[in-house]
């Protein structure tokens, strides 16, 4: 048979059809660390690997965060109105907080602990910001938040500046927990205002996280307890049930 | 780049058949890591979807479809976001390898619709759908399959921006903005996913209308009898 070849081409060879075979076995075996894909259907192997996975994504979600850059703001009619603003709870709407007994308890690397009445805390300069609040399901709704920097009151009970945590404990026994750059972020609140009025009781009142560099499980509710510390004891509830630890915007 | 070539020889038969090396050894593995990140994707992407199966507001909440839990991957929302969160790794790192594989050796001649390709596209489209005739194969794809598999890195690429908006709408407000917010993102990934999948059946159709030699040359790189190359 007559070979008529385009010009040279020097990438042209001749083999037979036994070493034509050999050699695309080779070359369909060097695809077999695609195989290694499989342990991820092996039932011992996956739960590893996936939290392999998400906390390789919460490292680089921490090295993406940059303490100085804010997180977009709104204008009040982008709002949305308070009565469609939802109202999630892992447990219950009202925990029933005695809001005449209510303090802070201010724990850990911190020179004045102890306990934080409302007042205490609203002494604080005062912050109202309209950002958008993103919930992990992917809804989303853009509110009024008034507070207290988280900085500000970290400051005022004499924080460790080189502490990397915070831990927040609930009346409702959910726990969350803060990393620290996150935690001195600017726009990073203790929020006990919504819309120009004190929090409602299914919002958190009489204070909450209000985070808008964060997803919406982190911004804690109804606080109770805040510690300062070196080392993370509790990450927080929804964590613990496999969600994202860090979890920035 | 030169294409690669082989005339088998087969003396007891006293056949001749020609090959053309198709698929470089990375495309291939960046290839079928990249669809099966794409099917994890998919899966603990519509998971995901389940948990505000809308794009809407969420209060009155409005339902766009009830997608069976059978069809999804993950068994509730923290499965599948762990899945989406550590496939998303795969499927960026492949379709990077991928494309800077593709430039740095100008294989991406082979796969890139360019404006040269425009005419050859209608008498593909007429000769699938419409019985028209064949028209010559000069070259590994056709004007067709170009605009495909160009249109599909597009999608990917787009598929990871509209993603990274969702992740991180504040780090990457700009991302966020651009797309019309978060609340837009969200539906663009959504759609994107669609487009992907809609690409992803044409061509699961045209590798069982292909045959066994070009399906082959996907896993070993060489396609026997082309009808193009040194003959």
């Amino acid at each position: 048979m007559l070979l008529v070849f385009r010009g040279f081409n020097p990438m042209s060879s001749r083999t037979d059809p036994r070493r034509f075979k050999a050699l695309s076995r080779r070359e369909l075996l060097k695809l077999t660390p695609i195989v290694a894909l499989g342990s991820f259907a092996i039932a011992g192997l996956q739960k590893p690997l996936l939290k392999a996975g998400l906390d390789f994504s919460d490292w680089a979600s921490a090295k993406l965060f940059r303490s100085g850059h804010l997180a977009p703001t709104f204008r009040d009619s982008d709002l949305t109105p308070f009565d469609r603003f939802p109202i999630n709870d892992y447990d219950v709407d009202d925990p029933g907080v005695d809001f005449d007994e209510w303090t802070l308890t201010v724990s850990g690397a911190v020179q004045k602990p102890g306990d934080y009445t409302l007042d205490q805390i609203q002494a604080l300069p005062k912050l109202t910001q309209n950002t958008r609040h993103v919930c992990v399901e992917g809804w989303d709704v853009i509110g009024q938040f008034g507070g207290v920097r988280l900085s500000d009151f970290l400051e005022m009970i004499g924080s460790d500046p080189t502490a990397r945590f915070i831990s927040l404990e609930c009346a409702d026994d959910y726990y969350e927990s803060l990393d620290m750059a996150t935690a001195m972020h600017p726009q990073s609140l203790l929020c006990y205002e919504m819309y120009g009025h004190p929090l409602t009781r299914e919002h958190g009142a009489p204070l909450r996280l209000q985070i808008p560099t964060k997803i919406g499980y982190k911004q804690a509710k109804y606080l109770t307890d805040i510690k300062v510390g070196h080392v993370l004891e509790k990450i927080g509830y929804w964590e613990d049930q496999g969600y994202s630890e860090f979890y920035g915007l | 780049m030169a294409t690669r070539t082989m005339t088998i020889e087969d003396a007891k038969a006293g056949e001749v058949t020609h090959a053309v090396y198709e698929h470089p050894f990375l495309v291939r593995l960046c290839h079928w890591l990249n669809a099966v990140s794409l099917f994890v994707m998919v899966g603990s992407g519509l998971q995901i979807f389940r948990a505000f199966p809308s794009f809407g507001s969420k209060i009155p909440q409005k339902n766009l479809l009830d997608w069976p839990k059978a069809l999804a991957l993950g068994g509730w929302l923290g499965g599948a976001l762990q899945w989406h969160l550590t496939f998303m790794w795969i499927y960026i790192l492949t379709g990077l390898v991928y494309v800077g594989y593709q430039v740095f050796t100008g294989n991406y001649r082979q796969v890139l619709f360019v404006r040269r390709d425009v005419p050859g596209v209608w008498p593909m489209v007429r000769h699938y759908f419409f019985f028209g005739p064949k028209p010559p194969v000069r070259e590994a794809y056709n004007p067709l399959q170009k605009y495909s598999y160009t249109s599909a890195i597009g999608l990917g690429m787009l598929s990871v921006l509209t993603g990274l908006a969702i992740w991180k709408p504040v780090q990457f407000s700009w991302l966020a903005w651009l797309m019309g917010g978060f609340h837009l993102a969200r539906l663009w990934h959504f759609l994107i996913m669609w487009a992907m999948l809609s690409f992803v059946f044409g061509h699961l159709v045209m590798v069982v209308l292909h045959g066994w030699q070009n399906f082959a040359s996907m896993l070993t790189g060489w396609k026997k009898d082309s009808g193009y190359g040194s003959e």
